[in-house]
């Protein structure tokens, strides 16, 4: 297993790349370094002195991705591509353009980012497990077909109104949270408790419909029906057999998105004035930071591909089976 | 000419869209194997119902799809050749001329004949007061303000009749024609319409029909004397903006499938078809696209868009234009953010049907790998194509409406149902709160999203192989 994890690590690496150059090129085809300057220098009478110093200050002043005035190697390393990439692969996310340090920021901003998003995601997974386990056990009755349509109903409601009636309703008529905004500590409690639960509604729909049917199709196998032959009560046949070997489908979903829990919900920061990761990007791709930007990609994809490696080590887990090779 | 027509860019992939659909649809029915799982969604009552809810909506988008800029009254002696208007109107304009023109000041209630904000008003003493002044649209042909609840209660009597007398008809003509069998009675297969007992769920399509009908009779009716959802901050109609925002809906939840799905099938087949460094390649190109957050990448498009657009103002003077080149690209990036799930489970397909024994004897008799992936694969796997366009959909149009929210979205000055909240949101705040933008958005974005949602659940399950019984 360690040969295999070693593999895909370095299967990794070519991945990375890509991504790096992707959002590379997507920065800077429509960016040049010397916008990047006007912009931040402010727009107009800018000498061109003024943009050459901000330029060799913030380490924008060599070619994009290739140097034909150096030699040798130095072609390829002397540019802004080469210098803005490799040290992002020892998590060395330099400085923004307003000279602070992304790395310490990216740490900071990590914890409201992970008070929101854990909690939403364990409460969630318990919560769409119980619903479905549930409509599962009253299959066939009106309980099991109403919660079906109640899924539907609640997947075509756009989140959006979750977010606008509950702050409406929790935060100006019952005055029971703050609309919007972030505390350190315990005092952090009210502000993200209605985001939580936001989070884990507007996710109910789906999950709970998508949960059931493999609920469904496994209480359909032979070994259940033996199980229910033999005699076991309905609760401990679906505990017991039917939750254990849904596990396997569920945990393919659910596993990948652990690691992304640190980057944040984009949305829900922006709606609720968390200072998290997901409203620095946002705030990053505002100011047209591109050193931030650059490390929130990558890092969202580090993140994304160890919740790969990480469901592949969670099958053998759950599923003696499957052997790792 | 009077007009002078104009086709942007989505117009013409729409329409285009439209074509393939219908040519689908004549191809799908000269086939069994096709014709039979659309005859298990034909038999489904809900989906049917909500693909009568479905087609108003398309219908209304297409209608509203038809551009064009009006010829502009110059007296004949100082224009040498026809001068046309800048503003670019659809036909849905001009259908709903009477919602686009009543623009009062300001914020108004629904059915309001008072603004909702008081102004300053001066009396003819001199003397200035502050009041609520009468809204110059709404209700204008009441003579006392107080007649306003029977004028409203005639409207809808009347709209009522109306969509009655219309219903009948096409029920009495579905009987007729779809519903007889030969020999019988039109007496009786009406009676056989009517208590559901027909292969095709005509009852169910035709209640959802009397609901469609019943909504325009009553926008026809009371549209152009209130304002039935009221109007936003620059006193436009509110419903007029939630019908107009129907096409933007519909061509983000198609085109952004529509646009990545050449890729999507070319590159999911290749890489099951051939295998090797094919394979290697193309999965190593879906794996990085996959591993960005695709609202990063989504955001990090947009304003990379926006940026360009600034700085390049000269190409983009049209508003329309600009618009609909912003509609464009989000649905480009927004189908590269989704068209890597397709490419995967095409190339799962194609690998399983690579081994096939018809593969196998085309293989063996020379045929060319082209000619195997275009002749005998590609047929065969469009129903995952298919299943995912109607599953994608509904997804797509809710995310809109968070991306525009988040100001990600399409152009700001465009109507559509995110910005129509987000234009909303801070009235929130006010008291008495400003509650009918939002409600006329979120009432129509999910009417049409349930409708999407029930009708796709009827197609996966017809198409899926895994779900049939």
């Amino acid at each position: 297993m360690i040969a295999y994890i070693i593999r895909r690590i370095l299967y990794a690496i070519p991945i990375l790349i890509g991504v790096n150059l992707l959002t590379f090129v997507l920065f800077f085809l429509v960016n040049s370094p010397n916008d990047m300057a006007r912009f931040h220098l402010g727009m107009k009478r800018v000498t061109p002195q003024a943009i050459a110093e901000w330029k060799a200050e913030h380490g924008y002043d060599a070619p994009l991705l290739y140097n034909s005035a150096a030699s040798g190697v130095k072609k390829l390393t002397q540019t802004i591509f080469f210098q803005h990439s490799v040290k992002l692969f020892v998590f060395d996310f330099g400085g923004s353009d307003d000279g602070r340090d992304i790395g310490y920021d990216i740490r900071q901003r990590m914890w409201p980012s992970l008070a929101i998003q854990l909690p939403t995601f364990v409460v969630g997974l318990a919560v769409y497990i119980s619903v479905a386990l549930m409509m599962v056990f009253f299959r066939g009755t009106y309980l099991d077909t109403g919660g079906v349509v109640l899924a539907v109903v609640l997947m075509s409601i756009s989140m959006l109104f979750y977010v606008i009636g509950g702050q409406y309703l929790f935060s100006k008529v019952l005055r029971l949270v703050p609309i919007s905004g972030y505390d350190s500590g315990l005092s952090a409690i009210k502000f993200v408790i209605l985001p939580i639960a936001i989070g884990v509604i507007s996710g109910v729909g789906s999950s709970v419909r998508l949960y059931r049917t493999f609920f469904l199709e496994e209480s359909g196998k032979d070994y259940v029906r033996t199980a229910r032959a033999k005699g076991l009560s309905e609760i401990r046949v679906l505990f017991r057999h039917v939750l254990k070997n849904a596990m396997i489908p569920i945990l393919t979903g659910v596993v990948v998105v652990i690691p992304s829990l640190f980057i944040g919900s984009l949305i829900l920061e922006s709606f609720f004035g968390i200072p998290g990761l997901g409203s620095y990007t946002i705030d990053a791709i505002r100011s047209q930071d591109f050193g931030i930007v650059h490390a929130m990609v990558f890092l969202g994809s580090v993140l994304y591909i160890v919740g790969l490696i990480l469901t592949d080590i969670s099958y053998t887990l759950v599923d003696p089976r499957v052997r790792l090779g | 000419m009077p007009f002078k027509l104009v086709i942007l860019w989505t117009d013409a992939l729409i329409y285009l869209l439209l074509a393939v659909s219908i040519a689908y649809g004549i191809y799908a029915a000269r086939h069994e194997h096709l014709r039979a799982p659309w005859r298990q969604v034909r038999r489904n009552p809900l989906a049917m119902a909500a693909l009568v809810v479905l087609a108003a909506y398309i219908v209304t988008g297409l209608v509203d799809s038809i551009h064009f800029r009006m010829r502009l009254d110059v007296p004949r002696a100082q224009a040498r050749h026809a001068i046309y208007s800048p503003q670019v109107l659809s036909v849905l304009d001009l259908l709903c001329a009477p919602l686009r023109t009543h623009v009062e000041q300001t914020y108004s209630a629904p059915f309001a004949l008072y603004a909702f904000t008081p102004q300053m008003v001066r009396r003819p003493d001199g003397s200035h007061v502050l009041e609520y002044p009468r809204l110059r649209y709404a209700g204008a042909a009441l003579k006392v303000p107080g007649d306003r609840g029977r004028d409203i209660a005639v409207r809808c009597l009347r709209g009522a009749v109306e969509s009655l007398i219309l219903w009948v008809a096409v029920a009495a003509a579905v009987a007729y024609w779809r519903v007889r069998r030969p020999g019988e009675s039109a007496r009786a297969a009406f009676g056989r319409l009517i208590r559901g007992e027909t292969d095709t769920p005509w009852r169910a399509m035709l209640a959802s029909l009397g609901a469609v009908i019943l909504s325009v009779a009553a926008v026809a009716n009371l549209g152009g004397a209130y304002h039935i959802l009221g109007t936003d901050q620059v006193g436009q109609d509110v419903l007029f903006e939630a019908i107009k925002s129907i096409r933007t809906g519909l061509l983000i939840g198609t085109l952004t499938t529509l646009v990545m799905l050449p890729f999507a099938l070319a590159m999911g087949v290749m890489a099951g078809y051939f295998g090797g460094w094919v394979d290697d390649l193309i999965q190593y190109i879906y794996a990085t696209l996959s591993s960005i957050p695709s609202v990063l990448l989504i955001v990090a498009g947009i304003l990379s868009l926006d940026l360009y657009m600034a700085n390049h103002a000269a190409a983009f003077d049209n508003i329309a234009q600009r618009q609909d080149m912003r509609l464009l690209s989000l649905c480009v990036i927004l189908g590269v953010t989704t068209w890597t799930g397709l490419c995967r489970l095409l190339r799962g397909e194609t690998m399983k049907l690579r081994n096939m024994d018809y593969i196998q004897a085309a293989v063996a008799l020379g045929v060319r790998s082209r000619r195997i992936m275009t002749r005998h694969i590609i047929p065969n796997v469009m129903h995952i194509v298919l299943i995912n366009v109607v599953l994608n959909f509904s997804g797509l149009v809710l995310a809109e409406a968070v991306l525009s929210y988040v100001g990600v979205g399409v152009d700001p000055s465009m109507n559509s149902w995110g910005n129509m909240i987000n234009g909303a949101r801070l009235e929130m705040a006010r008291d008495p709160v400003v509650w009918w933008s939002l409600a006329a958005a979120f009432l129509f974005m999910f009417t049409m999203v349930l409708a999407a949602n029930l009708f796709a659940d009827a197609v996966r399950d017809a198409f899926d192989p895994r779900m049939r019984k």
